[in-house]
C-alpha cells in the first residue's frame, strides 16, 4: 500500500519536508518510486505565478520536439529549473536524459489575448495532451502537468534518494501546497504516467489502495468527451478525473464529489432530511461509485485541500495541523514529523461518510459529513 | 407396405424404440394400482392385458408337453405419434414400488420424422433444445488478493439494487437544477426479475403462488423483486390491490387483457412498477405470442377479454406499428401518459443482429425507460419447435454490445439494459447473471428457472415434457384445467420462489465479495470476467484465461 503525504503551509516548504515525511512512514511503501505535485510556489517560481509550467521527463530527442512543438504553438521559454544531480544515481532509477520544469510564456498575439480564462485552459491541456501523443511511441516526452504555478516531479526508486539526487533540496524550489506519494510497487515495469499524484486542470489527487470499480468508471469518464479524461495507466487516476468531472465539468459543490464517489445506502437515504435528492444524484451518478478500498487526498485550484475514505473506510489517513499548517497523510508518524507542536486532540481521521478540507486560509481545518444537510448546487 | 399379418404398418407406424423415451416397466413390483396411467399427461401408457403362452415339457416324456396359455395385466406402452412418452417421469413420481419410469432411447429416435401429421408442424413450450449456455463458461477472475482485501459475503452490507427508468445524464441533471425541471420516474428493483409468463400461461396456482412469494420478497424481506405479468392480463383483484407495484404490466401485439387494466387504472391504489412493451421474444424471435385453444377457458377468456376455446396466436408485430422512429416513440409515451408520467416504460425485444439498430432509435427517444434483450435461449408456453431450436441470437455477444455502443455515446446510465434467455440454464442463475451483470446488463430476468425451481417444472433441453402449450402440464404449472393445477399448491411455490431468490441473493454476494465489490452493482465490471475460449473472449472483450 503506498503512503501518501500532503502539507499545506502560510510559508512555502521545500519539496524536502514532504519526502521527509514519507520517509517516516517507509514501512509502508518500498521505495519504488515517488511522486511531488507542489503548488502555491514560492521562490524564483513564484512570479511566474501566471504563467504555464511544463512538468515531465524529456529525451533530448524529446526535447526538440518539444521546442518545436511549442514554439509552433507561440509558447516561448522563459525559465526552468536547472537539476544539477550532483548525488549518484540511485539504484533503481533509469538515467533520465533530462528531467523538465520549465516556464513558458503565453503567445504574445491577438488571438491569445482573446481568449477567456476557460478558452486558456483548454489549450493548455490541449498542448499537455499533444505533447504526451508526440513522445508516446518512443517514450521520448514523458508529461506530467502544463499548468500555471504547479511543477510535478515523478521518478521511480526511494523517495530521499532521487529527491537528493535530483537536488530537491535546492533554494528558491518551494511550495505552500505539495502532495506527495511513496510508492508501493505493484506492477513490474513501472509506467511514470502510473504514479500518482493525477493531475488534470488545477486538480490533483493521490490515492491509496486499489480501485475495483475501476473499469466501469474509466468507461464512463472517457465516454464524457473530455479531452481530459485519458491515461489511465493507473486505476487511481480516475479519481482526479472524477474530482475534475464533478466540480469543474458540472461546475458543483464539493460535497457532492463526495456524495457522487460513495453515496449513502438506500435505507440510509430513507432517513436522511435530503434523501429524496441524493437519491436522485446516486442514481445520475451510479457509474462513478467507487468501492474501495481507497484514501483519497486531493488539492483543488483554489488551493484547498481535502482528504476522503471510501464508504468502508479501509484505508489509513489522519489530518492534523495548526493555524498556518497543516498535513494529511496516510500515517500519523508523518503528521508526527512535520507538525509535532499540534493540538492532537483536534486530529482527524475522517470515516466512511466524512471529508476533511483545509482552505487556502489555512485557519482551521473543516470536518463535513454527509449526514450534514445536503443542495445540490453550483460550485462556490 | 403390404400388411404384415393381422398388423397394418403404416409410415408413421413406430416401434417403442422408435420414440424418444421407452417406459420401464417392473412386472414384479407393479401393484397394478392404476396411478401411472391415470396421472400419464399424454395417455403413453395404458393397463394392458397380455396374452401368455407356456410350454411345458418333461424332458424324462416328451409325449407329456403341453402349452398353457395365461394371461396377465400390466402396463403397454403407447406407440400412436400423439401420444409417445415425453419422458416427464411422473409415473414413476407416483408409482409406490418403483416399478415403472421413462428410460432416455440410446439413439436418435424416429417420432421426429412423423410429428408432423396433418402437415402441422411440432409445437411445444420450453426452451431450444440445447443443453448449456456460454455464460456457463464465465468466470470471474479478478480476485482481491491482499493489495485489496476481499469483502466477507456473510458479513459485510451489500447494496445490490439495479434500477428501471431513464436516468438523467449528469449533465442533465444540472440543467434540471436550475431550470427546476421534472424527470422521468425510475425505480430501484432487485437485479433479478421474474420474465414474462403470463396468466393464461401459467396456470391460476402457479400465479398466485408467485405474488405470494414476491409479496413476501418485497414485506418480509425488503428485497424489491419485481415481476412481469406477460401478455395476459391481469386478474382484477390484483389491479386493485396494492401488491400491484409490484407487477410489470406487458402489452404485447395482441393487446390481450389490456382493455381490463385500462379501465382498472381509475381504480388503481398503486401504479405498477413499470410498462414493458414487448416486440420479441428470445425463444421464438419475429413470432408473436401464442396461447392454444386448450387452455383458453372461461376464466382466461374473461381476462383476456376474448371467446372461450380458441387460440390466440398475437401477430408477430404490434398492427399499429410501421417504423421505429414514430411509433414506437409514439407507444412509449402513450403508455407513459397512460399513468400520468409516473410509471417508466421500457420494449423488450429478442436479441437479434439488429439490436444496436433499436437501441440506437431508442438512446435518441428521451423516453425509452430500458432496454430489455431476451437471447434464444429463452423459454416460451407455446412456439412452434423450428422456432425454438433454429431461430434467434445467443444474448451475451449481444448484450455486451449493446452495452459497449451506449458507452461510447456516453448512455450507458441513462438506458438500462436488461438481459434475459438461458439464465439459470444449468442451474446457475447467479453465475449466469453475474456474468450478464459485468458484460453491461442493468438486470437480468429469468422464466423457465423460476418454473423449475419453485414448482417442480419438469422441463428440459433433453426435449422432456415440455408440453407446456397443450394444457396438460403434469405438475399443474401450465394448466387451466383445474383437476390438473390443484396438484400444485400455491403456498408451497411461495416458498420455494423465497428460498430461490434467498440463496440467489447469498451466491450472488459470494460472486461480487471476491471481487471487493459490495456498494453498487458491477454493472460492465468487464475486467472481472474470464473465459477459457480465446475467440469468445475476443468477441466479448474480456480476457482469455486458461
Amino acid at each position: 500500500m503506498c503512503r501518501l503525504f500532503a502539507v499545506t503551509s502560510d510559508v512555502p516548504l521545500s519539496p524536502m519536508e514532504a519526502v521527509g515525511a514519507l520517509n517516516v512512514m517507509k514501512e509502508g511503501h518500498d521505495g519504488s518510486g515517488v511522486g511531488l505535485f507542489m503548488t502555491g510556489l514560492g521562490g524564483e517560481l513564484e512570479r511566474y505565478k501566471e504563467l504555464p509550467i511544463l512538468s515531465g521527463i524529456v529525451t533530448l530527442q524529446g526535447l526538440e520536439k518539444v521546442d518545436q512543438y511549442m514554439s509552433e504553438r507561440g509558447f516561448t521559454p522563459l525559465y526552468q529549473i536547472p537539476f544539477e544531480r550532483s548525488a549518484s544515481l540511485p539504484s533503481f532509477t533509469p538515467k533520465r536524459e533530462m528531467y523538465l520544469v520549465r516556464v513558458y510564456h503565453t503567445p504574445k498575439d491577438r488571438e491569445w489575448d482573446m481568449l477567456t480564462e476557460k478558452e486558456r485552459q483548454d489549450r493548455y491541456i490541449e498542448i499537455r495532451l499533444a505533447l504526451r501523443e508526440l513522445g508516446l511511441r518512443d517514450q521520448s516526452i514523458i508529461v506530467y502537468a502544463f499548468w500555471p504555478d504547479t511543477v510535478m516531479i515523478k521518478e521511480i526508486g526511494d523517495p530521499v534518494e532521487v529527491a537528493r539526487y535530483l537536488g530537491l533540496d535546492r533554494e528558491g524550489l518551494s511550495a505552500r501546497i505539495t502532495l506527495a506519494q511513496g510508492r508501493q510497487n505493484t506492477n513490474y515495469s513501472i509506467t511514470l504516467y502510473a504514479c500518482h499524484p493525477f493531475f488534470v486542470q488545477g486538480y490533483a489527487t493521490m490515492t491509496n489502495g486499489e480501485n475495483t470499480a475501476f473499469v466501469p468508471i474509466r468507461e464512463f469518464l472517457s465516454s464524457r468527451r473530455f479531452p481530459g479524461y485519458v491515461g489511465y495507466e493507473s486505476d487511481s487516476e480516475v479519481f482526479a478525473h472524477i474530482l475534475h468531472y464533478v466540480h469543474k465539468w458540472l461546475g458543483l459543490n464539493l460535497e457532492t464529489y463526495k456524495h457522487v464517489i460513495t453515496p449513502l445506502k438506500d435505507e440510509s437515504l430513507g432517513v436522511h432530511p435530503d434523501g429524496e435528492e441524493l437519491r436522485r444524484l446516486k442514481h445520475v451518478m451510479r457509474p462513478l461509485i467507487i468501492d474501495g478500498p481507497n484514501c483519497v487526498i486531493g488539492c483543488l485550484p483554489d488551493h484547498a485541500l481535502l482528504m476522503v475514505q471510501d464508504s468502508k473506510k479501509l484505508r489509513p489517513g489522519i489530518c492534523g495541523g495548526r493555524p498556518g499548517r497543516f498535513v494529511f497523510s496516510s500515517e500519523m508518524c508523518g503528521l508526527e514529523y512535520m507538525i509535532p507542536d499540534r493540538d492532537k486532540t483536534r486530529d482527524i481521521q475522517p470515516m466512511g461518510t466524512d471529508m476533511v478540507t483545509v482552505g487556502e486560509d489555512r485557519k482551521e481545518m473543516r470536518l463535513w459529513s454527509q449526514w450534514d444537510r445536503y443542495t445540490l448546487s453550483r460550485a462556490a | 407396405m403390404e400388411p404384415m399379418g393381422s398388423i397394418y404398418i403404416k409410415p408413421s407406424s413406430l416401434s417403442v424404440k422408435d420414440l424418444p423415451w421407452q417406459i420401464y416397466w417392473d412386472k414384479e413390483k407393479c401393484t397394478l394400482c392404476g396411478r401411472c396411467t391415470s396421472v400419464c399427461p399424454v395417455r403413453a401408457i395404458e393397463m394392458g392385458v397380455f396374452r401368455k403362452r407356456t410350454v411345458n415339457v418333461d424332458v424324462n416324456d416328451r409325449s407329456a408337453a403341453s402349452n398353457v396359455h395365461t394371461i396377465y395385466y400390466g402396463i403397454k406402452q403407447q406407440t400412436e405419434v400423439a401420444r409417445a412418452c415425453i419422458g416427464c417421469a411422473m409415473c414413476d413420481l407416483v408409482c409406490p414400488n418403483r416399478a415403472i419410469y421413462p428410460l432416455r432411447s440410446d439413439e436418435m429416435d424416429k417420432l421426429r420424422f412423423h410429428i408432423d401429421q396433418g402437415g402441422e408442424p411440432r409445437k411445444r413450450g420450453g426452451r431450444r433444445n440445447s443443453p448449456g449456455t456460454l455464460l456457463d463458461q464465465i468466470k470471474f477472475t479478478r480476485i482481491s488478493m491482499l493489495t485489496d482485501p476481499a469483502l466477507d459475503a456473510g458479513r459485510h452490507e451489500f447494496e445490490l439494487r439495479t434500477l428501471l427508468g431513464r436516468v438523467l445524464s449528469p449533465e442533465e441533471m444540472v440543467s434540471h437544477m436550475e431550470e427546476h425541471g421534472w424527470s422521468l420516474p425510475v425505480r430501484e428493483i432487485y437485479p433479478l426479475i421474474i420474465g414474462s409468463m403470463s396468466f393464461g400461461a401459467l396456470s391460476p396456482t402457479m400465479w398466485e403462488g408467485l405474488q405470494m412469494g414476491i409479496a413476501y420478497l418485497n414485506e418480509e424481506l425488503g428485497m424489491p423483486v419485481r415481476m412481469v405479468s406477460g401478455e395476459g392480463g391481469v386478474p382484477p383483484r390484483l389491479l386493485r390491490s396494492r401488491f400491484l407495484k409490484y407487477m410489470i404490466l406487458q402489452i404485447a401485439s395482441g393487446y390481450f387483457g389490456w382493455d381490463e387494466i385500462l379501465h382498472a387504472i381509475p381504480e388503481m391504489k398503486e401504479d405498477p412498477c413499470a410498462i414493458e412493451i414487448k416486440y420479441g421474444q428470445g425463444a421464438k424471435p419475429g413470432d408473436g405470442g401464442l396461447l392454444m385453444w386448450y387452455k383458453v377457458n372461461k376464466l382466461i377468456s374473461a381476462i383476456r377479454g376474448v371467446p372461450v376455446g380458441v387460440s390466440l396466436p398475437s401477430p408477430p408485430t404490434h398492427q399499429t406499428q410501421y417504423s421505429i422512429e414514430e411509433s414506437v416513440a409514439k407507444m412509449i409515451q402513450s403508455m407513459y401518459m397512460a399513468w400520468g408520467f409516473r410509471v417508466p416504460v421500457y420494449p423488450k425485444i429478442s436479441a437479434t443482429k439488429t439490436t444496436l439498430a433499436v437501441l440506437n432509435n431508442l438512446s435518441r427517444n428521451s423516453f425509452a425507460a430500458g432496454l430489455a434483450v431476451d437471447g434464444e435461449d429463452g423459454g416460451t408456453g407455446a412456439a412452434y419447435d423450428v422456432s425454438l431450436n433454429a431461430t434467434g441470437h445467443p444474448i451475451a455477444s449481444n448484450i455486451r454490445d449493446a452495452f459497449l455502443t451506449l458507452t461510447r455515446i456516453g448512455k450507458q446510465n441513462e438506458l438500462p439494459l436488461i438481459a434475459a434467455g438461458g439464465v439459470g440454464k444449468s442451474g446457475n442463475p447467479a453465475s449466469n447473471a453475474a456474468a450478464l451483470i459485468m458484460l453491461g446488463a442493468g438486470a437480468v430476468q429469468v422464466g423457465k428457472i423460476v418454473m423449475q425451481a419453485s414448482a417442480g417444472c419438469l422441463g428440459s433441453e433433453g426435449d422432456r415434457c415440455n408440453i407446456c402449450n397443450v394444457g396438460l402440464c403434469p405438475k399443474g404449472i401450465t394448466s387451466q384445467d383445474p383437476r390438473i393445477y390443484r396438484r400444485l399448491n400455491p403456498e408451497h411455490v411461495a416458498e420455494r420462489l423465497v428460498d430461490m431468490f434467498v440463496s440467489f441473493d447469498t451466491e450472488l454476494k459470494k460472486i461480487v465479495a471476491p471481487l471487493g465489490r459490495s456498494t453498487s452493482l458491477p454493472i460492465g465490471m468487464s475486467d472481472a470476467l474470464g473465459i477459457a475460449d480465446a475467440n469468445a473472449a475476443e468477441r466479448l472483450n474480456i480476457s482469455y484465461v486458461c
